[in-house]
């Protein structure tokens, strides 16, 4: 079984009737079986047929977590052809470029919103023949010729079965292991994205390898609600399920997703750290508007977890009193709590991306949620270190799985070498060369050591860590890091790089910082009003000087402390280029962009004025301008840091 | 005898000494989009009212397909596939968006109290027709996120659009829209564009809304009626009511 068409037609021939997937709809679950699932997928594939999509070729794939979706992913594969999922939420413009660099011809759009893209940028793909849309709503008077239905197109795909009812499984059977299963387009903190190819070889090694370690089975069921176009959603929605027969689902719309995770339970369960800090932000806000009594179980109660909870769940001893208090906490918090959050089920939960904050981190593991941490890319097939059950901490990703070998450079770059690597960057082998050497080995960017129990640490993506003028090491990712974990920090970006200080640009969490103003009875007209209080100044200085309290406890980033800061007057947006699709950072961007607040973090200006241009969400543009105070923050000398902590 | 699915004819409404409408004429096609505008008090609120039942008229005739009345009566309106919406929302606080779409369906409800009460088989069976039905309507509109909250607690357009939902559970041939977008900021506004004109092109049901927003009107509307003091101005397409100087003057003011 080495091909996941292949993959699907046994899992509907062994567990025909079993759910493959569920799509709420019309507020009720629908469910298709894997028999269901496999007949669907045939027929489009022999529709794709039909309109003469050939191995070789790609398909784009546009939408949210829908079955069809899916179903266009198998389609394209039963054929040897290629599925590109591209982001639903990208700008057409956006779009523009991997149609291109893929040369692709057909595509799948979910709605009209998705139709509405491809034909914006049609002028400069004119290669893009055909479009197949999911739901026809709005797209009535569209009479662009290149336009199809769903069901149109499985009308092709059942007169093409009839003509030759072999058709797709003899397709089916000339798939190989070593052929090109999808093509992901990185976002790119830098320059233009990559298009990563991977095959199914390295897809379902990988997944099979996680599958066994957490003996995943068919009684599984996760929630798919991260965008398809992500890798480590399609892993967790499409490679893993084909390896190991679990159930998907999809939630009726992107703002059901808590209520739909609550009536699904799933028992696997994988989100970047954000979605984690956002369930718990909207637990705090929820629980300080709870009555007295409430608040102070809650209080108690979770002082407990934050004791023992974590030891009970690696297996550690704990006393007799302590384990009836958390037994009674389970009973009154801990079990409504994680029922709140959809995760009575949960069995594994994963969590990787981004590095998590350890009192988020351990949130959830004290209340019994079995979340780990995971290390992996786009390039590496997701899967290169997992943390087993009982040896999750909060600094580290865990030991490499079974079959990855890793390795480093004297910089300290992370080196990886795994049956899970990428082919190649599309049409791209000089950055293919680059990032895979002759020996194998895949530089990953990011800088960072094994721990002495064998476990992976990552310091920082490897071209970031840089050194402050007098030489020592300026970590900025670290750094932002740390600053993130407050609830009231959304985002933050660090500039020190061959400067003698540091300063930090900060975007306050809106969602918290309201409710924490609402408390004191602060007025103000929007975020930017908020983010220039002098009140939510002073909140963010607390925040960034104990984190400065906590780098001078570390030798080596004792001297990259913060010494100056200001907040942004807007948001970080991935529509305005500051953010990647994933939300990272795109330093170098922002010192440009914003070239003159940096420079006024390293004088002694105690305002700067900017002017901006806005990009409102229809495409137009206008221009806005504010006063930004600046900032300083206490530092601590590193010896005095011990005595005060 | 066009293919009008609703023709008023030379309506008068006085209230004591006050006229609200003079001998006002107009029809309504068959899907079409038909927008009433004008000053304020102009008339237009009188108007609607006038053909949803509530102000009855002393003079002039409404035909409904091929019925004449005299005026009009709630129920009767309703009956004859007339639904509307209000200025001021009008849906029930405490009751969760799903209950209030689905008091919308009250007039296609077949079954009696007993049967409901005892909840027997045709009560059941009906009571999911109603209830697919609805849900059909909240995946419409894009609310199923709050199927289960309760109306009082939404923001103002969300409301506005739930209210559109239990209008629509009517299924109505005819949509009279109080001003849809009255104190709505521009997003919002954009969204009930959107919706309202799915609504007609989806569903096929005819429009006849009021309005304040000048661009709405003009980007939304097949024809629109003027209204000044009670009186018809102007009617024809955006375009051509745009250049009207009536209109204008009535807009902008003029010195007599």
């Amino acid at each position: 079984m080495d091909t996941f068409p292949k993959l699907l037609m046994r899992h509907a021939r062994e567990r025909g009737a079993r759910p493959a997937i569920r799509e709420k709809d019309r507020g009720i679950w629908q469910t298709w079986t894997w028999r269901q699932f496999a007949d669907e997928v045939r027929l489009l594939a022999a529709a794709l047929a039909a309109e003469g999509f050939k191995r070789g070729d790609h398909l784009a794939l546009i939408g949210d977590n829908r079955p069809r979706i899916y179903a266009g992913v198998c389609a394209a594969q039963c054929l040897g052809g290629i599925p590109v999922p591209l982001y639903q939420d990208a700008v057409a413009t956006e779009m523009s470029f991997p149609i291109q660099n893929a040369e692709i011809a057909y595509a799948l759009a979910e709605d009209q919103e998705q139709v509405d893209k491809l034909l914006e940028i049609q002028a400069q793909c004119p290669g893009l023949r055909r479009i197949y849309y999911d739901d026809p709503r709005g797209l009535r008077h569209y009479d662009q010729p290149q336009l199809m239905s769903y069901e149109k197109l499985l009308e092709l795909g059942q007169a093409a079965l009839a003509r030759n009812p072999g058709l797709v499984d003899e397709e089916i059977a000339k798939g190989l292991g070593n052929d090109t299963a999808a093509m992901f387009f990185t976002s790119g903190t830098t320059g233009v994205p990559k298009g990563v190819v991977l095959t199914h070889d390295a897809l379902i090694d990988r997944s099979r390898a996680v599958a066994e370690m957490e003996r995943l089975g068919d009684e599984d069921v996760v929630l798919a609600f991260m965008p398809p176009a992500w890798i480590g959603q399609n892993i967790f929605s499409y490679a893993q399920p084909m390896v190991a027969g679990y159930c998907i689902c999809c939630p009726e719309s992107p703002e059901t997703v808590v209520n739909d995770m609550r009536e699904i339970a799933p028992t696997y369960y994988f989100a970047p750290p954000r979605v984690f800090e956002a369930l718990l932000t909207q637990v705090s806000v929820r629980m300080e508007d709870a009555g007295a009594l409430k608040r102070w179980l809650y209080k108690y109660f979770m002082a407990v977890a934050k004791r023992v909870g974590t030891k009970l769940l690696e297996g550690q001893k704990v006393n007799f009193l302590e384990r009836l208090k958390y037994g009674l906490g389970d009973l009154v918090v801990y079990g409504p709590l994680r029922n709140v959050l959809g995760m009575s089920n949960v069995r594994i939960a994963y969590t990787g991306g981004e590095a998590i904050g350890p009192d988020l981190f351990s949130f959830y593991r004290s209340l019994g949620i079995n979340l780990k941490q995971l290390y992996g890319s786009t390039e590496t097939s997701v899967f290169v270190c997992v943390q087993p059950d009982g040896q999750a901490k909060a600094d580290t990703v865990g030991p490499a799985v079974a079959g990855v070998e890793l390795g480093f450079t004297p910089q300290r770059e992370l080196l990886i070498r795994s049956p899970g690597l990428f082919k190649e960057y599309y049409k791209n082998p000089e950055a293919t060369r680059e990032a895979k050497d002759a020996e194998g080995w895949f530089h990953t960017g990011d800088a960072g050591y094994v721990d002495r129990d064998g476990h992976l640490r990552i310091i920082d993506r490897a071209k970031d860590v840089g050194k402050l003028a007098d030489g020592t090491l300026f970590a900025p990712k670290y750094l932002e890091n740390k600053l993130k974990f407050f609830p009231y920090i959304k985002e933050a970006v660090a500039f020190g790089a061959d400067r003698d200080r540091v300063g930090a640009f900060v975007n306050i969490d809106m969602d918290a910082v309201s409710n924490w103003a609402e408390k004191r009875n602060l007025a103000y007209s929007g975020y930017t009003d908020l983010a220039q209080h002098d009140a939510v100044y002073e909140l963010v200085a607390g925040c960034i000087e104990q984190a400065n309290a906590d780098l001078a406890r570390e030798p080596e980033l004792a001297n990259s402390q913060i010494h100056r800061f200001l907040i942004l007057h807007k948001e970080l947006d991935a529509d305005d280029g500051e953010l990647t699709r994933t939300r990272k950072v795109r330093r170098s961007f922002i010192a440009e962009r914003y070239g003159s607040l940096v420079d006024a973090l390293y004088n002694d200006q105690e305002t700067v004025h900017v002017e901006a241009q806005v990009r409102y969400e229809d495409g137009r543009t206008g221009t806005f301008s504010a006063d930004l105070k600046i900032r300083e923050a206490r530092t601590f000398a590193p010896a005095a840091a011990k005595s005060a902590a | 005898m066009s293919d009008a699915l609703l023709e008023v004819r030379n309506v008068s409404l006085a209230f004591g000494g006050v006229r609200a409408l003079s001998e006002v004429s107009f029809d309504v096609r068959r899907r079409e989009v038909r927008a009433i505008i004008g000053p304020n008090g102009a008339g237009k609120s009188s108007m609607l009212n006038v053909l949803n039942g509530v102000y009855h008229p002393q003079q002039g005739t409404i035909r409904v397909e091929n019925l004449e009345f005299r005026d009009m009566d709630p129920h009767r309106a309703a009956s004859l596939g007339i639904a509307r919406t209000f200025q001021n929302i009008a849906l029930f606080k405490g009751m969760t968006v799903l209950d209030n779409i689905m008091t919308g369906r009250n007039l296609k409800m077949r079954c009696n109290f007993l049967q409901q009460a005892l909840w027997l088989g045709p009560a059941r069976r009906e009571e999911l027709q109603h209830r697919r039905a609805v849900e059909e309507i909240i995946d419409f509109l894009e609310i199923q996120h709050i199927r289960r909250t309760p109306v009082g607690r939404l923001p103002y357009g969300l409301q506005k659009r739930v209210e559109l939902g239990r209008a629509l559970a009517a299924e109505p041939k005819v949509l009279l829209l109080d001003e849809p977008m009255a104190g709505m900021n521009l997003e919002e506004k954009r969204d009930m564009c959107r919706f309202v004109l799915d609504v007609n092109d989806q569903l096929g049901t005819t429009i006849v809304l009021i309005e304040h927003d000048m661009g709405v009107v003009m980007d939304i509307s097949d024809r629109v009626v003027v209204l000044d003091y009670g009186r018809k101005i102007a009617d024809g397409t955006p375009g051509e009511v745009r250049g009207n100087q009536k209109v204008i003057d009535a807009y902008l003011g003029v010195t007599h």
